[in-house]
């Protein structure tokens, strides 16, 4: 996993934004830029290249799920890794996430430990 | 209300703050509450629809909270603000979908909608769901905090 990659954290939740962004400085990450709903995240991501996006399900106007399927249609966007960390851990909802093509699932609560471990997962170290 | 539905709530919120803040809490009795007055300075309130609707909320004292959250941030924090509003209302929305998987687990399926938070000393906790609120005082090194439950049917 390259820590020099460009991280883009989305949740409406300025906590868990900055309970995120220290557990990826302290996994190694330096490069990590956020946003709050799901049309700040998709102007950042038509701004400069990211390579990893952390996003919340539950967030007013679009869910994460929504933006998630708004980037599987883009064919330029496609193919960012997409994690989803939330606190929706009913069955459904992970089904859904994983034919949406969502790369990881992270259900909160959580420690860094998890974090790691998942995303070391989807870059196959 | 079926008093066994109240556990998931327990367990949720031993995890959540023990996960998040590393803080140890302990459940003290159930008992039924008749007001509306919250017992603490700062509040998240949740609704849930599902089977039957329902609403979860979790009040904090103002010591309690500011050192919970100071360990989730890895920083002191010494006055109830935004910030700790915002704190409050993600450990309401944390809360809320551990407890929702362990109800799934026994048939019991809600959706959740999106936290709101009130602060102030002995604010209205004022739910639109109609049923008897349990509440459930807890301890930690740090003080006290309630949570109350209140599920229709």
């Amino acid at each position: 996993m390259d820590l020099n990659m460009k991280v883009l954290i989305v949740d409406d939740f300025a906590t868990m934004r900055r309970i995120l962004r220290n557990i990826l400085k302290q996994i190694g990450f330096t490069n990590i830029v956020d946003a709050d709903d799901g049309d700040t995240a998709l102007k950042e991501l038509k701004k400069e290249k990211i390579d990893l996006i952390l996003c919340d399900w539950n967030m007013p106007e679009m869910p994460g799920i929504d933006l998630l399927k708004t980037l599987k249609a883009d064919e330029q966007l496609k193919d960012i890794p997409f994690v989803m960390v939330t606190a929706e851990a009913q069955k459904d909802n992970i089904i859904k996430a994983v034919k949406s093509g969502v790369s990881s699932y992270i259900v909160k609560p959580f420690t860094a430990e998890t974090v790691s471990e998942k995303l070391n997962k989807v870059f196959g170290d | 209300m079926d008093v066994k539905l109240i556990n998931p709530f327990i367990n949720a919120t031993v995890n959540v703050l023990g996960t998040m803040a590393f803080v140890e809490s302990e459940a003290g009795k159930p008992y039924l509450k008749k007001d509306d007055v919250a017992r603490g300075d700062v509040s998240g309130v949740i609704g849930f629809t599902g089977e039957t609707n329902g609403t979860l909320s979790i009040t904090f004292n103002e010591l309690c909270i500011l050192k919970i959250v100071s360990n989730m941030f890895g920083e002191e924090m010494t006055e109830i603000n935004d910030e700790i509003a915002d704190a409050v209302g993600e450990l309401t929305n944390m809360i809320s979908g551990q407890a929702r998987k362990e109800l799934e687990e026994v048939g019991k399926k809600y959706q959740a909608a999106i936290p709101t938070v009130i602060i102030g000393k002995n604010h209205q906790l004022e739910t639109k769901t109609q049923g008897p609120k349990i509440a459930i005082p807890f301890k930690t090194e740090f003080g006290s905090f309630t949570i109350e439950v209140c599920l229709e049917g």
